[in-house]
């Protein structure tokens, strides 16, 4: 699944206080950082506070039918070694030849982040031994990249309260395109490494983000913005659990008015809740440590997600020389603009950047402002409805069929059709009850024909999935809202009745 | 006999008038390069599916529809371009019984136009060398050490030094392919021309050696010395035979990005070329150091020629060519250590049973793989690519790059048309003088006249031109300018004409016995 909702995960990340697994058994954990509102995590010792810098680098796969530079098809969980071509496997003689949906997925990103796009890029070898890079290189680049200064606003809460949303924004420093790697699976017990290129040389689009964050939630925040982002753009499906998005935090902290201090590399976040943690664990640690006159070493981590805490990888080579070196087999990628674009030139052969920029969809801001225009919602409520796939949909299609405002329909669907979602595990298009049932629920209420609680228990019902209508529910539970008085007043007595004692122990207390 | 025939006026005639078949022809190559073996011309002789080949080729004849010049033409391709089922060596251990799954663009396209494809030849490992002497199958002979013409003029020190330790080299490092055109065991050759890898064999033995303009050719399936330089060569016994074989080649590769994307139209060379009008440069640089005097006299005679013809003669400078060797050496050795990271024994070709570690593998693996000449390339390509080197040597070594093209384009500019050098600095030296330097030294003054059309991407020729004083060829190089292949090709043919290059005449009954031994050792060593 999908990582969770912005709000779910940021709060999640700062509920974890003191109960949070700490760096070490004996360590009293510092003053958490306060999320998100900019201020300074203190140090146990209260007198020096700490700063700490957050950069994430950000590698999404493309999504695209072919590979980045051959023409084997890309496809998550095909069977192993199926999807390689005789370049993918750097047989001798093989050439690199760019695919073109590629470029365009990361001139449309880079145009959505703000960027501005170079019109030519050039690409680089990056030189490492490892058993599932078969070049001994990756195609990458490192000296001019396709898209660079952009910027990523995206916002998050204060306090956790839903209501007091801050906006930030994070720098974009390049957009890259370079290749993915095969897949190392470890047998130990054989000793044996069994490589799967069928990753091998799938387009990647390596966002940098430069280090403007100061903690995990605006981590996270900012990665799942972009996740949106891309998702919209479709020019990656960002599925962190498929590896689609990974992300690597660099993670430093130092005192205000000195220089950063030394970063870590975290590594292995595999979800964006835990990229919140991952973060602010390394946070910890990294004061921890400094508070206790220790250092902290330039190395990578990686994130244990089961013990919640970040762990030095194994360096085997120490100090990494990548030899770069520009790729002699790919000529400079030359990208045009409506002004530059030759007359002559072949459609096919050329991308033009004013044409793609035309044809960008709403990003999500534009969504959520949207959404709050239109329906009178709260800008929070615009977040969690584009927080979840389908969810916009759904809502709109509701207030379409019902006389309910939407800013009330709004609740309704975020917390109480949400809340059954996530507690089943269930995405928007999975849902049992469909925007047209909900629709006819709401008009009951809307009439006053039930109680907003009698409306839970009808949707409890038609949770179920059988197939009954709002108004059979409500008729076979006898669920409609009792106008006579009489009536009323005969219900009542019956159940004072029926609970003397409790009666009897309420009047005495 | 058929074998003094050069190809496009005379086979191509033959074989459409049916005055000799396809399958004869194969026939007769085939039983050439057996008595020839002793040149060690050939790596792999792919006799079956060559004799398939001619067959499928006469049955095109027959029913009147050959592919063109090229069907059922012999032909032989050198060992570092990929062929579909038929073992890619490189001559190194890393690749011996390699077998790759696809065809090079070349090699598709000339067996698309019906040539029969008779086998790989022989080449320093991995195309690092300019003897071909340097490749794990043993160094190649040059065939005029078997020539009446050498035979006559070279006389031996002393009666002990047989013609065995008299052999002369091929040079490199397509000597395979060089050997295998001048010995007449195949119509046409493909060898890669990096640094002057086809230009030099071609002049030491006598061919035809044409490097096209970069990006003319694709490169698609050609195993890789130094990507930015590389480009497929053309050998042959004349100039019009270069321009069909070129003709069969050229154009955009949708495989090779670096490929030109307008369409290239083969041509023909006119039949009585004129050079009244035209510019020939003679660069000043290119009178270098250890130049023999033989061909010093050559290259004055041959710009006489060309004033003769009433051609402009002008002198040119290209001031930079003397660093192209260093800077050569740095771009090389860089894109060497690149290109050969990818053999480390995981998914094809050589793999060392030592298996510790991945990286114990790889080392073990790389060590047992290449030979000390590519090991040495990659380590110092290794080192210019470091982060600390980086600027001091990569960087400077492509600015000094750019000013030796740009010193070409200047001269170009300046309304000179062609540019008429030595190809090498002397006829071929023998085997045992050749191996007393080492690799690097040699190819540092072997690559000396040829290298700068390289790093300026320019078409550049060899034309045999006369036998030095010990009976031996030597050739002229003409450099044209970009994409200009017509033009540079008229003149050579024109060239061509004028100088009337001897035939070799190949004595070849005697050395196959003692020769076989010595291959055997080779393969041993």
């Amino acid at each position: 699944a999908a990582a969770r909702g912005c709000g779910g995960a940021w709060r999640r990340a700062w509920q974890r206080g003191a109960g949070g697994p700490g760096p070490s058994p004996r360590g009293q954990r510092a003053a958490a950082s306060s999320a998100g509102g900019g201020a300074v995590p203190v140090g146990r010792s209260g007198l020096a506070p700490w700063v700490p810098v957050v950069g994430l680098e950000i590698h999404a796969q493309i999504s695209s039918n072919s590979k980045l530079f051959s023409g084997s098809q890309v496809q998550f969980a095909a069977p192993p070694n199926s999807l390689v071509s005789f370049f993918d496997a750097s047989l001798p003689g093989t050439l690199p030849v760019l695919n073109r949906r590629c470029v365009e997925a990361a001139v449309m990103t880079g145009l959505a982040l703000n960027c501005s796009i170079n019109k030519k890029s050039l690409f680089d070898r990056k030189h490492y031994f490892y058993a599932d890079l078969p070049a001994g290189y990756q195609i990458t680049q490192q000296r001019v990249p396709i898209a660079v200064n952009g910027s990523l606003s995206y916002s998050l809460c204060i306090d956790n309260k839903m209501s007091q949303m801050v906006t930030k924004t994070v720098r974009i420093k390049q957009i890259q395109l370079e290749q993915d790697s095969g897949k190392s699976l470890h047998d130990d017990t054989r000793s044996q490494t069994l490589v799967d290129l069928n990753r091998a040389g799938v387009g990647l689009m390596e966002v940098v983000m430069e280090p403007d964050m100061c903690c995990g939630e605006e981590a996270a925040a900012a990665v799942r913005e972009l996740q949106l982002i891309l998702q919209t753009l479709g020019s990656s499906r960002a599925v962190m659990a498929e590896g689609q998005l990974r992300v690597d935090a660099n993670v430093s902290v130092h005192h205000p008015g000195e220089p950063y201090g030394v970063r870590t590399e975290v590594k292995n976040i595999n979800s964006i809740r835990f990229l919140a943690k991952a973060v602010d664990y390394e946070i910890q640690r990294q004061i921890e440590e400094l508070e206790n006159g220790g250092t902290i070493l330039n190395e990578t981590r990686a994130f244990d997600s089961k013990l919640g805490c970040t762990v030095p990888m194994r360096d085997k080579e120490g100090k990494q020389d990548y030899r770069f070196m520009p790729e002699p087999n790919l000529p400079p990628l030359i990208l045009y603009d409506a002004k530059s674009l030759p007359a002559n030139m072949n459609d096919q052969q050329v991308v033009n950047i004013d044409w793609i920029h035309e044809r960008l969809p709403d990003l999500p801001s534009v969504k959520r402002a949207k959404l709050v225009e239109q329906y009178g919602i709260l800008p929070e409520h615009s977040f969690a409805l584009l927080n979840e796939d389908g969810l916009t949909e759904f809502f709109e299609n509701v207030v379409k069929q019902t006389q309910m405002k939407p800013k009330k329909v709004i609740g309704w669907i975020l917390n109480v059709l949400l809340s059954y979602l996530k507690q089943h595990s269930l995405t928007v298009k999975e849902s049992p009850v469909s925007s047209f049932m909900m629709a006819d629920l709401l008009n009951l209420l809307e009439k006053k024909e039930i109680s907003s609680t009698a409306a839970k228990q009808v949707l409890a019902e038609l949770w179920k999935g059988e197939g009954k209508t709002p108004l059979e529910i409500v008729k076979e539970k006898k669920l409609e809202l009792i106008q006579d008085q009489k009536e009323l007043e005969q219900i009542c007595q019956a159940v004072i009745d029926g609970q003397e004692n409790e009666v009897i122990t309420m009047v005495l207390g | 006999g058929l074998r003094q025939l050069v190809w496009r006026f005379q086979v191509s005639a033959a074989l459409k008038e049916g005055r000799v078949t396809p399958t004869e022809l194969c026939q007769r190559c085939l039983a050439l390069i057996k008595s020839t073996r002793f040149l060690n011309a050939y790596i792999t002789v792919a006799e079956e599916t060559a004799l398939k080949q001619a067959e499928e080729s006469e049955k095109r004849y027959k029913t009147g529809q050959p592919l063109g010049v090229l069907d059922g033409i012999p032909i032989a391709v050198k060992d570092n371009f990929n062929t579909a089922g038929i073992e890619t060596t490189c001559a190194s251990n890393m690749l011996k019984g390699y077998i790759s799954p696809y065809n090079a663009t070349v090699v598709q396209k000339l067996l698309d136009q019906g040539a029969v494809l008779l086998g790989k030849t022989n080449l320093d490992e991995f195309a690092m060398g300019s003897g071909s002497t340097d490749g794990v199958f043993g160094p190649v002979r040059n065939p005029w050490s078997y020539s009446r013409q050498y035979k006559e003029k070279s006389t031996p020190k002393s009666h002990s030094e047989d013609e065995e330790s008299n052999w002369v080299i091929t040079g490199g490092s397509s000597g395979g392919s060089a050997a295998a055109v001048s010995s007449f065991t195949c119509f046409a050759a493909l060898g890669s021309d990096t640094g002057g890898s086809t230009r030099n064999p071609a002049a030491h033995c006598g061919v035809v050696g044409l490097k096209p303009t970069y990006g003319l050719i694709s490169r698609h399936g050609l195993i890789p010395l130094v990507n930015s330089m590389d480009v497929p060569g053309i050998l042959t016994r004349c100039v019009d035979d270069a321009a069909v074989v070129l003709g069969s080649l050229a154009g955009h590769d949708p495989k090779d990005s670096t490929t030109i994307q307008d369409n290239f139209k083969p041509f023909e060379l006119p039949s009585l070329p004129d050079v009244s009008k035209l510019s020939i440069g003679i660069p000043k640089e290119y009178h270098a150091p250890g130049l023999s005097s033989e061909i010093l006299a050559l290259w004055s005679k041959a710009a006489d020629l060309f004033k003769n013809a009433g051609a402009k003669v002008i002198e040119v400078s290209l001031p930079h060519t003397r660093y192209s060797i260093v800077c050569y050496h740095v771009l090389c050795t860089a894109e060497v250590a690149s290109n050969m990271a990818r053999f480390d024994g995981l998914e094809y070709g050589h793999r060392s049973d030592v298996n510790k570690s991945t990286e114990s593998l790889y080392a073990a693996t790389r060590r047992e793989g290449f030979n000390d000449v590519v090991r040495g390339r990659i380590l110092s390509g290794n080192y210019f690519l470091l982060k600390q080197n980086y600027e001091n040597y990569f960087i400077k070594a492509q600015k000094v790059r750019r000013l030796i093209a740009n010193d070409f384009l200047k001269v170009f500019r300046s309304g000179v048309d062609i540019l008429l050098t030595p190809t090498t600095l002397s006829d071929a030296v023998p085997y045992g003088e050749f191996i007393k330097e080492d690799n690097r030294t040699r190819s540092a003054q072997d690559d000396i006249l040829t290298q700068a059309a390289n790093m300026a991407g320019l078409p550049a020729i060899n034309v045999p031109t006369a036998l030095s004083e010990r009976g031996l060829p030597v050739g002229l190089q003409f450099i044209g300018r970009s994409f200009q292949e017509k033009q540079l090709l008229t003149v050579a043919k024109w060239f061509e004409k004028q100088v009337k290059f001897p035939m070799i005449q190949l004595e070849v009954k005697r050395h196959n016995h003692d020769v076989f031994q010595h291959q055997k050792s080779a393969s041993f060593s």
